[in-house]
């Protein structure tokens, strides 16, 4: 078998984006390396979500360079999650089926993987409810399934747990170490501390558009470089 | 009041019976109609999505257009499409003047612009929310078009309903591209303007009766289609 081709690093060089006379990227640069569980930090506003639909491909920058190992702007090998997942008008393994297909998998072989994906979840016994009728711990597990079902090298995840109550927040933070166990790249936004800590390898800290600190999470959660982080993790609020 | 009851009763009498000359009306009034939803579904469908989600030179004006063509007075339709089929017109050497497929290719010019308009509404909806979904996922253009009225199905089951009840009541355009010629092209609202206007009541209101009931009861159907469905799949 051929050696799949590497995706990471993405390095982003001055990158920006600006709409409507706002800057919610503020030239950045960064390099997102393999291995690590990579959790972007900061306070609403900052510009976490921008910066992972510019990763993702979903926004193009409006300034500077976002560039894989591979030659294309949106290689195939990333998914991501959104923080409300939409889930199509079908049952749940066709759900993942859908992305299956598009993601050019031969029809032989979608129902199959879509069945693993909702197993590794724990949703196999629903695999052929409505997906729209799921509860929303479901959906985003189902979202995640759906996602993980592509193998993809690099996942970027937005927020994921900021709609759901505590347990089901748990559920998805189990599968989201699954999915990095695995050997995915996991890229994930949060403005929750606690799963911060839990989850993180290495933290970015997001003010305004601006990266502020980039440093390993027990480092970050020890003894923050920026005053805005500082702030941030004593609950102060940031714009005072 | 009582040449009412009368023909109240004849009407009823009439129904009742099944009458063969009114049950060829009636026939015909479904087949025209439903032909034309048929085919301006085909156009409609694809147009409205299109428009919903594709960004094209020309989109604004065509939606402004659509949305005004909603209300297009279907005996201007007729006259267009007379011209268009008369033996003097580009199409007439087709000679489908008179003919019920003359009054299906009116009933399409005049619902299409309803059945596109509308779904176009419905489906820019749905985009809003699934945009980036799709997008993320892989989906190019045409396959966001198909997934969204896939969809959105249910929503427009309501919308070729309009278009069908659009098309069952009017009387303008098939009066004039039809002919109102008894046995060919004579519909339920050609012959109620007709046996109106003649002082046969009975008849008239037996029509009239069975087209709002079949109205009433295609709407019901589709409600509680929609409202199973929606239930079932969320």
């Amino acid at each position: 078998m051929a050696e799949p081709r590497r995706l990471l690093p993405l390095q982003m060089s001055e990158v920006s984006y600006r709409i409507n006379g706002r800057t919610l990227i503020d030239r950045i640069d960064l390099s997102i390396r393999t291995g690590t569980r990579t959790v972007i930090l900061g306070p609403n506003g900052a510009g976490k979500s921008v910066l992972m639909r510019l990763a993702h491909g979903l926004l193009e920058p409006t300034g500077g360079q976002i560039r894989w190992n591979v030659p294309e702007a949106r290689p195939r090998e990333q998914a991501m999650v959104f923080q409300r997942p939409v889930m199509l008008r079908r049952s749940a393994r066709a759900n993942i089926e859908y992305a299956l297909k598009l993601a050019g998998v031969p029809a032989g072989q979608r129902a199959e993987r879509a069945m693993a994906a909702l197993a590794r979840v724990g949703l196999e016994t629903i695999a052929h409810n409505p997906a729209r009728v799921l509860s929303g711990g479901e959906q985003q597990r189902l979202a995640l399934a759906r996602a993980w079902a592509l193998e993809p090298q690099v996942l970027f995840l937005d927020e994921p747990t900021a709609s759901l109550d505590p347990g089901a927040a748990r559920e998805v933070e189990a599968i989201i170490d699954a999915i990095h166990a695995a050997g995915t790249k996991i890229v994930m936004s949060t403005h929750n501390l606690g799963q911060a800590r839990r989850l993180a390898d290495e933290i970015l800290y997001l003010q305004a558009g601006r990266i502020e600190e980039s440093t390993a999470a027990a480092e970050f959660f020890r003894q923050p470089r920026s005053a805005h982080a500082a702030a941030f993790i004593e609950g102060e609020l940031p714009w005072r | 009041m009582p040449e009412i009851t009368q023909a109240l009763i004849a009407a009823a009498d009439l129904v009742a019976s099944g009458d063969s000359k009114l049950l060829a009306i009636i026939v015909l009034s479904l087949r025209v109609s439903l032909g034309a939803v048929f085919i301006a579904a085909l156009i409609g469908l694809p147009l409205g999505a299109a428009l919903a989600v594709g960004r094209f030179a020309g989109q604004l004006p065509l939606t402004v257009v659509l949305n005004a063509f909603m209300g297009l007075p279907p005996v201007v339709v007729g006259l267009f499409v007379y011209l268009l089929l008369s033996r003097a017109g580009p199409l007439g050497p087709l000679g489908l003047l008179f003919t019920p497929a003359a009054m299906v290719i009116a009933q399409v010019v005049l619902i299409t612009p309803i059945i596109a308009a509308l779904s176009r509404q419905i489906v820019a909806d749905a985009w809003h929310d699934y945009a980036e979904q799709l997008k993320s996922l892989g989906a190019g253009l045409t396959q966001s078009i198909r997934t969204l009225l896939w969809d959105t199905r249910f929503s427009l089951v309501t919308v070729l309903l309009a278009g069908l009840g659009r098309a069952l009541a009017e009387v303008g355009a098939v009066m004039i591209v039809g002919g109102n010629i008894d046995g060919v092209t004579r519909v339920m609202t050609t012959t109620i303007a007709l046996e109106t206007s003649k002082g046969d009541l009975p008849l008239a209101l037996a029509l009239g009766f069975i087209l709002i009931g079949l109205v009433l009861a295609l709407n019901t159907g589709a409600f509680l289609i929609r409202q199973t469905a929606q239930r079932r799949h969320g």
